[in-house]
């Protein structure tokens, strides 16, 4: 055992601390230390960098596009990438749909589909929870009926609504949980169904949250046409690709690099905020809950270190990624929230964002514009991907046996 | 980078790990608790010679292993799995860490009477005002001729009731907190001046208050620097921190596991209660913690050795020890009435896990330091 990075691991973070300070799009710097609200062209803009690199995808197959990357090595870049402030990519394509499509998918689709998501040509968005169907996701009821057309080809015809779409306003293609069987049990009659968005009968339609962000949607599906070349793996098999989507999306979300930065952002704050006359951070209070939450970082790093080592000796993430699901989400919560509470009195003005033209400056210390709205976005992560409470289950059942 | 475990490591494991499973049952470890001399010598004679583990940390020059700090927390790990009384931790990682890291003629004398069994060493550091500020002493070593005269009152001394040899930290300068003028001392536990007020503890093992008055010791009992030993001694400390932080991790697996397989047979409502959702979460959220622990244990203990040590077995103190409070209360907790019996282990795995939480400093008393070294 050993903490050292070699001579070779060096001279990689070296290569990647280069890349980033020479390569990162100018105009979005700054961006992530104000919590600003993102466009997709602002994700675009690094996604084509990265893409010509050939450097998008680390967690793939060298075969399909990914780097070969061991896992210090994609460590390093997590570091790197979350110390640089650089943003981070959407998941749909990269780490949901692409993983999906060339573990199950045939040929055809692989080359269908892989290319327009590592090039970040086609946006993805995930169909999976519907008002009815949140943690109990099994519980889903949008329906594809199979058909055959007048061109004799086989087709589905999908009618049902998915909401909490993520980016969807944006998507080209969505991939979508869907029952083929309404007569078996719930997880044996789903399958998975690539969806091109710009199909007749979708209408996306937008839902605002709480920090007033458009983000999430929902999408209604109305006799929309899909042809049967388009299912990922088995007919009422999705239920599978579903949970193999599900335990990698998790792996991933310890965010640990960015929790990192955003510990050091608290406590640049409360160095300059003043409590009675003292620094924040002097505030023994506000002090203990800065270093708890330091402490619990370093837990939750080696126990993601710990993972990935036990990932290269060839155990698969598998569902003790849920804990780093809960406690991730947990610190990226507990950030946001000492955040607000350092901006004081100045987590109250509302800040819209520049609009066009309009050069006034916001309310306040400019670390505190989104402290509010970023505290109040990211209660998200706890329900997202599996609510927590979602997460404990998962572990009761699959590491603790009960 | 690598977390991977060398050969020699595994094997160690297995060695220790199979010796207690065989042969330290919960009921042997109660018929020495009972017995009431804090140990079993010969445990501590097969440690030595069959398992050879108490060289484990100690170079192949000494006759040792040629390990270090993982070697240690690996024994540390599996003395807490089984609820190991003997005394792996003062003679083998506290006086051994203090000889290996000042060397000398004394190293080369005691290791070798370590690693044999024959030498067993007991920490004297506490006082009685001092809580856990290793500065904070009232023991003073005058010197005397080329020697010192020691006197003055140590607490809590776990293993010296049947301790060869005592390391004790005592003031040879300054007053009584002072960073400097503070000297560590080996000394033969028998010396001419040195009483003792033995009990057991309520964790399962024996400790004495130590009284000395005007005891005469040799100039060649010094360990490191007259004067300037507060360094090592916060090294040797912070060693051994990590090191019940590492047992912490072996004993809250146990209580962890024990409380599984407990909820798996304990019936109510017609049930086993491991089918209700409130007492799934809360195990879930035990195992969280202890694997919490373990990954934190494992950070300070690769960091013994860099500058970060001290940061880093502070943060693991304080995060290992709420999670010996949260893994003992519940299991405690889902045992219901026999697990605030006598007779289950899972009360004395409780019991010494509770005595860990403030082994060495508080969760406060490391999150303050934290703070001091990490935030400022």
């Amino acid at each position: 055992m050993d903490l050292n990075f070699s001579a070779e691991d060096i001279a990689f973070r070296d290569e990647v601390r280069a890349f980033i300070k020479n390569q990162y799009p100018a105009h979005l710097n700054g961006k992530i230390e104000e919590g600003e609200e993102l466009s997709k062209d602002d994700f675009l803009s690094w996604h084509r960098v990265l893409a010509a690199k050939g450097w998008i995808a680390p967690g793939w197959p060298v075969q399909y596009g990914g780097t070969g990357w061991n896992s210090v090595q994609r460590y390093i870049w997590s570091e790197e990438t979350a110390r640089a402030d650089a943003i981070r990519l959407m998941p749909f394509g990269l780490s949901m749909v692409g993983p999906v499509i060339y573990t199950f998918g045939t040929p055809e689709q692989k080359a269908q589909h892989l290319p327009g998501i590592l090039s970040g040509d086609v946006w993805w968005c995930q169909g999976y929870s519907e008002p009815g169907a949140g943690s109990d996701l099994a519980n889903l009821r949008t329906k594809a009926e199979r058909f055959t057309g007048d061109d004799g080809k086989e087709y589905y015809r999908v009618n049902g609504q998915k909401t909490w779409t993520t980016m969807a306003q944006h998507a080209d293609w969505g991939f979508f949980l869907v029952r083929t069987d309404p007569t078996s049990k719930p997880q044996e009659g789903i399958s998975f169904l690539l969806i091109n968005m710009k199909t007749p009968g979708i209408t996306v339609r937008p839902i605002i949250t709480l920090g007033g962000e458009h983000e999430v949607n929902e999408v209604w599906l109305e006799d929309v046409i899909v042809p049967v070349e388009n299912r990922i793996y088995d007919e009422n098999k999705g239920w599978t690709c579903a949970k193999f989507l599900l335990a990698h999306e998790r792996t991933g979300i310890a965010g640990v690099a960015a929790s990192k930065r955003g510990v050091e952002r608290i406590k640049t704050i409360a160095k300059a905020e003043l409590d009675e006359g003292e620094p924040l951070l002097a505030n023994p209070f506000f002090k203990r809950k800065v270093a708890e939450l330091e402490v619990d970082l370093f837990a939750l790093e080696f126990t993601e270190l710990r993972t990935l080592a036990g990932e290269s000796s060839g155990k698969g993430p598998g569902p003790e990624s849920s804990l780093l699901k809960i406690k991730g989400t947990e610190i990226q919560q507990r950030i946001t929230e000492l955040a607000l509470e350092a901006a004081g009195h100045y987590g109250a003005p509302y800040f819209r964002g520049f609009g066009e033209g309009d050069n006034e400056h916001p309310i306040g210390p400019d670390y505190t514009h989104r402290t509010a709205p970023t505290y109040f976005n990211m209660r998200k992560t706890s329900i997202y991907g599996g609510s927590n409470e979602i997460q404990r289950n998962i572990i009761a059942k699959m590491v603790l046996g009960l | 980078m690598d977390f991977n475990t060398t050969d020699e490591q595994t094997m160690l494991r297995e060695m220790v790990s199979r010796y207690f499973a065989d042969t330290y049952s919960f009921d042997n470890r109660m018929k020495t608790v009972h017995g009431g001399k804090g140990w079993n010598p010969a445990v501590w004679q097969t440690m030595a010679e069959e398992l050879g583990i108490l060289g484990a940390p100690f170079s192949e020059a000494h006759g040792g292993l040629g390990g270090g700090a993982i070697e240690n927390m690996i024994v540390m790990e599996e003395i807490g799995r089984a609820l190991v009384i003997e005394p792996y931790l003062p003679t083998v990682v506290i006086a051994g860490g203090a000889l290996k890291a000042t060397g000398g003629a004394l190293a080369d004398a005691v290791i070798p009477q370590i690693i044999a069994g024959k030498a067993v060493v007991a920490f004297a550091y506490a006082e009685p005002q001092g809580r856990y500020d290793l500065a904070d002493l009232r023991t003073t070593a005058k010197a005397d001729g080329a020697g010192f005269i020691l006197s003055g009152h140590k607490s809590v001394v776990y293993a010296a009731p049947y301790a060869t040899h005592l390391l004790v930290t005592a003031r040879s300068g300054g007053s009584q907190r002072d960073q400097g003028g503070v000297s560590l001392f080996l000394i033969p536990a028998t010396l001419p001046g040195i009483t003792r007020r033995d009990y057991p503890t309520v964790d399962g093992a024996a400790a004495s208050e130590i009284y000395f008055e005007n005891v005469a010791l040799g100039a060649d009992m010094l360990v490191g620097a007259a004067g300037a030993a507060l360094p090592l001694i916060e090294q040797i400390v912070d060693e051994a921190t990590a090191a019940v932080c590492a047992e912490a991790c072996g004993l809250t697996r146990v209580l962890h596991a024990t409380t599984l397989d407990y909820a798996k047979q304990r019936k109510q409502f017609g049930k086993p209660i491991s089918e209700f959702q409130s007492l799934q979460h809360r195990m879930v959220d035990m195992f969280m913690e202890v694997e919490q622990a373990v990954s934190i244990t494992l950070m300070a203990t690769l960091k013994l050795d860099t500058p970060e040590r001290a940061t880093a077995v502070s943060a693991a103190k304080s995060k290992v020890g709420k999670a010996c409070k949260f893994v003992g209360q519940n299991a405690v907790q889902i045992h219901g009435g026999i697990g605030i019996s006598n007779e289950l282990a899972v009360g004395h795995y409780f019991k010494r896990s509770t005595m860990i939480e403030s082994q060495f400093g508080s969760v406060d008393h490391h999150l303050r330091r934290y703070e001091r070294l990490a935030i400022g």
